[in-house]
């Protein structure tokens, strides 16, 4: 196993694109899951003696038009894209998977109803949807709604539609796996159904799988971050990158750098997943 | 000046290179050969013999990373590797042509065949663009297509794939090239249509006095075509002869295995072994340092192993690339393997194995919305069309057909990997339930398949071990570990390594993972193997010895088998009964033994005289059959063959259902014609097979 | 062709059918008593009976479904909750705001986009090949808000005409509002730009691998003509679907670009609709959406098939 692994990495890291990307994406892994205690300052507090800081040695990002420190703010940030963006993908990822690998084997009607469904869906763009759950939630339970129902449509608006991404994604390899000879022939071996899911045709879905996942991520950060943006995700004071960025323009003649670290920060990790994303596909090919 | 003082094509001491993953491994290392004007040259060689490089040098279309680092090729007098890529593109065409390999994307699916060939025509002879259009038109007319006007407005999707290749061969000949370079341009082909093709190409050619390198792996292709004959191994020319010398008396040991390994019309498994060679090609970054044949040679001495040979010149106009060639021309020693002894014959009992009883196999097209409008029926596809056999315990049953057949469709029918419409199957007896899942684990253990393509017989996931484990779990209740125990008894089984259980499939060649999958396939002890085509994919030279290996379990294993192939002479070595199979229904049926002498079917015949026996004496009937395989939605009605048979009698072969008419050598054959009549015009038709 | 068209109006159907179905379902369902969200919570028990009455809302779900789609087919889009004015007017004198926006993206996007592509693919591996994927990876990177920001940053403030803020008002005629349309269609072109000239490079690459192209070129013609005759006319035909691909991203883009420069189209209109908690202003605007994209899509692949000669001359 481990000769693989390292032959896999050393491919990842061959190239500098691909290399910077799955560093990039390391290094957010890592501050999404230890930003909060890295954080110098609390990420909702004014620092009262620094208001409307320039960037400095002890505020590196500066401080906001409210005082709040934005590099701590940035970090506890990493972790709510994390969640909110990697979960969605996680979720999607693993439902479209399942899908896509009984609807492809299967074939047949349900196969065909299902990817009709899929496609149909595809009509709707992500943010429309996600805005209209989200304008709904907020028109019925007024302002109310908490950060975590917010946060729950955001989830279910990422499931829904990347779902029939994923399972397309899928059930594509599946489609031209199935025929191959070493799963018919577990097929006449009497092998359980599970086993030909898991064993025979999954593996093979993997790359593609990876590839897809990365993208996912990096279109859910530009979904979540856009609708942070807009005001209708997550609300303050939530260090919700996109969300900083809003609050940031209003300030811009004032605090530009509480809009220009945020931004940033987005771009930087969704620029990151996407280099990622070719350089897996790279890497997994030559395999 | 004579032919060989000014050749056409002048290839010295030719290296290519490839450039991958930071190093340069060679392709292609001192080739050297002349091609004189006027003549056919046949160059072959096995999959990674350099053989198509050779073909892309000399065309100067080597891919970016391919490069020609020493030697020099000279074409016509002039210096190709000289040439830039504009000089090049007043070569291309008009004095070097090439017809490819695959027909199907070698056309351009968004331009009408006409404009494709004409927009070459308007450059070579400044024709306008009516003139072109004309031309397009004969030259369509020349290469026999049928209908040339409707062909030159048409596009590729809408033509066979025997048609787009004739296309190419226009396309080829229309600049009026003095050399046409041909890179395997029937391998995509069926045998029928390859026959037609390669007739084709050898009259053109003849005609407009062009020279013509034929690159293929097929030795039979060549045998009776070409003048003269190079042999390629790993990136090297071992051998280069007169076609009738070569194949009288190879030089080389690695020709000669080559030669051995074919089953020749006539050779039966029960006479003669086949004797394939052993190994495999080496990778081209782990040569051998001395002779690159050595690891496989049954003559290699100690001199083989630490000496490259050089290209010896034995003969005048004879090469050979090896340190013992003077005693193999000698007779002293020889490559041949010490007469073989014949395969153990298995037990044939009169127990019925397998009977299937008017078995039909139909897929259902779906109707489009507007045919359902329409209220047009529904339509299917006729694979298979009432096929009634039986096979008694310990006897192969072979198939032959060619694509479209429908013995594909027979065979996963019987495993189950297909649902019968029609019909029965009786295995020892019990009738077997159409679909897979309705089958018992008990049923499924003792019929188990073997599958075409080796590249993908083995989970690449899995290794081999685990993978030859999982029969024994599932079918044979054995335990995980006991299983993974047992794997490195299967490998031996195979006369494989028992390490292997531990390895991967990528790291297996083409003939070890056949040989896995057989073992896999043997492991539960099946009572009937289905093997549907285990060699076609494979190297010449790894062919025999997996043909034998399959003999070899039958007898140990004391099992049955259903062998289906297109190639007639590896059916009629290996098997004990022959069926052969057109559009979905049985032409006729008979032991073996008898299957080369008359009276035949008249698709039988067409088969018999399209098989390219390696050998230039061989004299073969023209039977060459017109037209394309009907589609199988609509069979034609009466005999099925009648739209393509070249002795139809008339109306009753369209409209009447031939007779199941059997001679006295328990053939049976289901044609109108009276065997007697069959027998007297084919016996005239002067074929000679080895008896 | 009838064969082929006659499945993809009937795909159209379902597109419509399944996600008016989800839009009902979230708009109408999800949130119990839309009455409620009308009349606020503090309303009393009398105004929203009556308001459930005037608005049917005891009718089971399927049939205020069903009544509400074909409402929808038939033009009759509701009053909106906020300021009570009919909807159609409102949101198709939005749209026609954010056709000039998307108009003006797709007529300069799309030429550029496929020249780019091509020019990188043919290129491929040399330095201008780099240049223009690592550009357009980068554009694809940034989030069309920070691209319009940045835009506003770096361009407006420092070109004289162009103003950092494109609400002009509702209805000005194009000619007049070009200087305002100039930032925001800059940013969905950037976007867009970057997105097929990616799928256009991958395209044309993959076509230059064809067997084809070597038949092409052995045959001796000119390099031009082997590019232009044979690799573009096989190579463009899937960009139709890609272009078709991107109206639906342009759709979610132009919100957040309309909003970033406040320019009065129907994304504006949608998240001022949230605010006011406006649901069937909101509803409107999704399914007018859905629609276009749709048949955007279905004329793609008529397109398609025409200029296909594997589907115009069927077997």
């Amino acid at each position: 196993m481990w000769p693989r692994v390292s032959s896999f990495l050393r491919r990842l890291f061959a190239d500098f694109p691909s290399a910077l990307g799955t560093t990039i994406m390391l290094v957010f892994l890592l501050l999404a899951v230890f930003g909060p205690l890295l954080a110098p300052y609390p990420y909702d507090l004014p620092i009262y003696e620094h208001p409307r800081q320039a960037p400095d040695a002890t505020h590196w990002f500066g401080t906001d038009h409210l005082a709040r420190d934005v590099f701590s703010r940035v970090l506890v940030g990493a972790r709510s894209v994390l969640l909110l963006a990697g979960g969605g993908t996680l979720v999607a990822v693993a439902l479209g998977t399942l899908v896509g690998l009984v609807s492809g084997y299967a074939g047949g009607w349900l196969d065909e109803l299902l990817m009709r469904f899929f496609d149909s869906l595809l009509a709707l763009p992500a943010l429309l949807l996600a805005l209209l759950l989200l304008g709904t939630l907020r028109a019925t339970y007024g302002e109310d709604v908490s950060a975590v129902g917010k946060g729950l449509g955001v989830f279910l608006v990422l499931a829904v539609v990347y779902t029939p991404i994923v399972a397309r994604v899928v059930r594509s390899v599946v489609l031209a796996v199935k025929t191959r000879s070493y799963v018919e022939a577990a097929r006449l071996q009497g092998e359980s159904l599970g086993w030909i899911l898991f064993r025979e045709i999954l593996p093979a879905a993997l790359p593609a799988l990876a590839v897809e996942a990365a993208l996912r991520f990096s279109y859910a950060i530009f979904l979540t971050s856009s609708l942070g943006y807009l005001g209708v995700g997550v609300q303050p004071p939530n260090p919700d990158w996109g969300l900083m960025v809003n609050e940031g323009r209003r300030n811009v003649s004032q605090v530009p750098w509480a809009m220009w670290f945020p931004a940033a920060a987005i771009s930087v990790v969704v620029v990151g997943a996407n280099l990622m994303a070719e350089g897996l596909k790279r890497a997994l090919r030559e395999e | 000046m004579t032919p060989l003082n000014d050749p056409l094509l002048d290839i010295r001491d030719l290296t290519v290179s490839y450039r991958t993953g930071g190093r340069a491994l060679d392709a292609l290392r001192g080739v050297s050969l002349r091609v004189a004007r006027g003549q056919t040259y046949g160059l072959v060689g096995e999959s990674g013999s350099g053989k198509s490089t050779l073909a892309l040098a000399v065309m100067q279309y080597l891919p970016a990373e391919g490069a020609v680092t020493g030697g020099a090729i000279t074409f016509d007098g002039r210096d190709l590797l000289a040439h830039s890529r504009a000089d090049l593109r007043h070569l291309w065409g008009r004095e070097l042509a090439l017809v490819p390999q695959d027909p199907f994307t070698a056309l351009n699916p968004a331009l009408r065949i006409g404009e494709q060939l004409a927009e070459g025509l308007r450059l070579y002879e400044g024709l306008n663009e009516e003139e072109g259009n004309a031309r397009a038109v004969d030259l369509l007319r020349t290469v026999r297509l049928p209908d040339p006007e409707r062909a030159a407005g048409s596009y590729p999707h809408q033509l066979s794939g025997g048609q787009q290749q004739r296309v190419l061969i226009a396309l080829a000949l229309s600049g009026r090239p003095k050399l046409l370079v041909l890179d395997e341009p029937t391998t995509a082909l069926d045998v029928t249509t390859e026959a037609a093709v390669l007739d084709l190409v050898a009259g053109l050619t003849r005609a407009a006095g062009a020279s013509a390198l034929y690159v293929t792996h097929n030795l039979g292709v060549v045998a009776g075509r070409t003048e003269r004959v190079a042999v390629l191994y790993a990136s090297e020319l071992v051998e280069d002869a007169p076609t009738a010398d070569l194949f009288r008396q190879p030089l080389h040991p690695y020709t000669r295995g080559l030669l051995d390994s074919l089953p020749r019309p006539g050779q039966r498994k029960d006479r003669q072994r086949l004797s394939g060679i052993e190994g495999r090609i080496p990778p081209l970054d782990a040569l051998p340092p001395g002779c690159v044949f050595e690891p496989r040679c049954p003559l290699a001495v100690d001199r083989c192993r630490s000496e490259r040979p050089a290209l010896d010149e034995p003969v005048p106009g004879r090469h050979v690339r090896c340190h013992r060639w003077p005693e193999i021309l000698a007779g002293d020693v020889s490559a041949a393997r010490a007469p073989q002894a014949a395969l153990p014959l298995p037990l044939a009992t009169g127990e019925s194995v397998l009977r299937l009883d008017d078995v039909t196999v139909q897929y259902p097209l779906r109707r489009t919305a507007v045919e359902a409008l329409r209220g047009e029926s529904k339509k299917a596809v006729h694979a298979v069309g009432g096929v009634s056999l039986s096979v008694n315990k310990g006897r192969t049953l072979g198939i032959v057909g060619e694509s479209g057949s429908g013995k594909t469709s027979l065979a996963r029918a019987i495993v189950g990997l297909v649902d019968r419409t029609g019909g029965d199957i009786d295995l020892l007896g019990l009738r077997l339930p159409p679909r897979l899942s309705d089958r018992g684990r008990a049923v499924l253990a003792q019929l188990q398949m073997v599958f075409q393509n080796p590249e993908e017989a083995l989970n690449p996931y899995l290794t081999v071990g685990e993978s030859l484990s999982r029969p024994l779990v599932t079918l044979l209740n054995l335990g995980r570990g006991e299983a993974r125990q047992r794997a490195p008894d299967l490998l031996e089984a195979v006369r494989l390594p028992r390490t292997y259980a531990a390895r991967r499939p990528a790291q297996l060649s083409g003939g070890e993972k056949q040989r896995v999958a057989i073992a896999r396939a043997f492991a539960a002890h099946p009572d009937l193997l289905v093997a549907d085509e285990p060699v076609s994919s494979l190297d010449v030279s790894v062919q025999a010895n997996i043909l034998n290996l399959l003999n070899d379990l039958q007898r140990e294993h004391d099992s049955t088998t259903v062998f289906i192939s297109h190639d007639i002479a590896v059916v009629a070595y290996l098997s004990d009964e022959v069926a052969v199979m057109y559009l979905g229904g049985l032409m006729e049926t008979g032991p073996a033994a008898a299957l080369f002498r008359p009276p035949h079917h008249p698709y039988t015949e067409a088969l018999l005289s399209a098989i390219p026996v390696p050998d230039p004496a061989a004299i073969q009937s023209a039977i060459r059959l017109e037209g394309e395989v009907p589609s199988a939605v609509n069979v034609p009605s009466g005999c099925p063959f009648h739209t393509r048979c070249p002795r139809k009698i008339g109306a009753v072969c369209e409209t009447e259902t031939p007779p199941w008419q059997t001679g006295t050598d328990g053939k049976r054959i289901f044609c109108h014609i009276p065997l007697s009549e069959l027998a007297a015009e084919q016996a005239g038709g002067g074929e000679k097979w080895e008896e | 062709m009838l064969t082929y068209t006659l499945p993809r109006l009937g795909f159209l159907l379902l597109t419509v059918v399944v996600t008016s179905l989800l839009v009902f379902v979230i708009a109408q369902v999800l949130p119990g008593d839309v009455c409620r969200v009308i009349l606020g919570r503090e309303a009393g028990a009398a105004r929203v009976a009556a308001c459930r009455l005037d608005l049917r809302l005891d009718d089971p779900a399927p049939v205020r479904y069903l009544r509400w789609l074909a409402d929808f087919a038939r033009g009759d889009w509701g009053d909106s909750y906020a300021s009570g004015v009919p909807i159609r007017p409102l949101v198709l004198e939005r749209l026609r705001m954010s056709l000039m926006l998307a108009g003006i993206t797709f007529a300069v996007a799309v030429p550029l986009a496929v020249a780019l592509g091509v020019l990188a693919a043919v290129n491929r591996g040399n330095w201008l090949d780099n240049l223009i994927s690592l550009g357009s990876l980068a554009v694809v990177g940034l989030p069309e808000f920070v691209t319009g920001i940045l835009l506003i940053e770096l361009v407006a403030f420092r070109v004289p005409g162009l103003p950092a803020s494109s609400s002009i008002a509702v209805g000005t005629p194009f000619r007049e509002a070009l200087p305002a349309l100039a930032l925001p269609a800059l940013t969905a072109t950037l976007v867009l730009l970057a997105y097929i000239a990616r799928l256009t490079r991958a395209g044309v690459v993959e076509e230059l691998k064809q067997n084809y192209v070597r038949t092409a070129e052995l045959k001796g013609l000119p390099r031009l003509t082997v590019l232009v005759k044979h690799v573009l006319r096989n190579a463009l035909l899937p960009t139709i679907t890609v272009v078709a691909i991107s109206a639906g991203w342009l759709v979610s883009g132009l919100v957040v670009i309309e909003n970033v420069f406040n320019y009065p189209g129907l994304g504006r209109l949608l998240v001022f609709a949230i605010d006011r908690r406006d649901l069937p202003v909101l509803q409107a605007i999704v399914m007018l959406s859905v629609v276009a994209f749709a048949l955007a899509n279905l004329a793609a692949d008529l397109l398609y098939a025409a200029l296909n000669p594997r589907i115009r001359v069927g077997e």
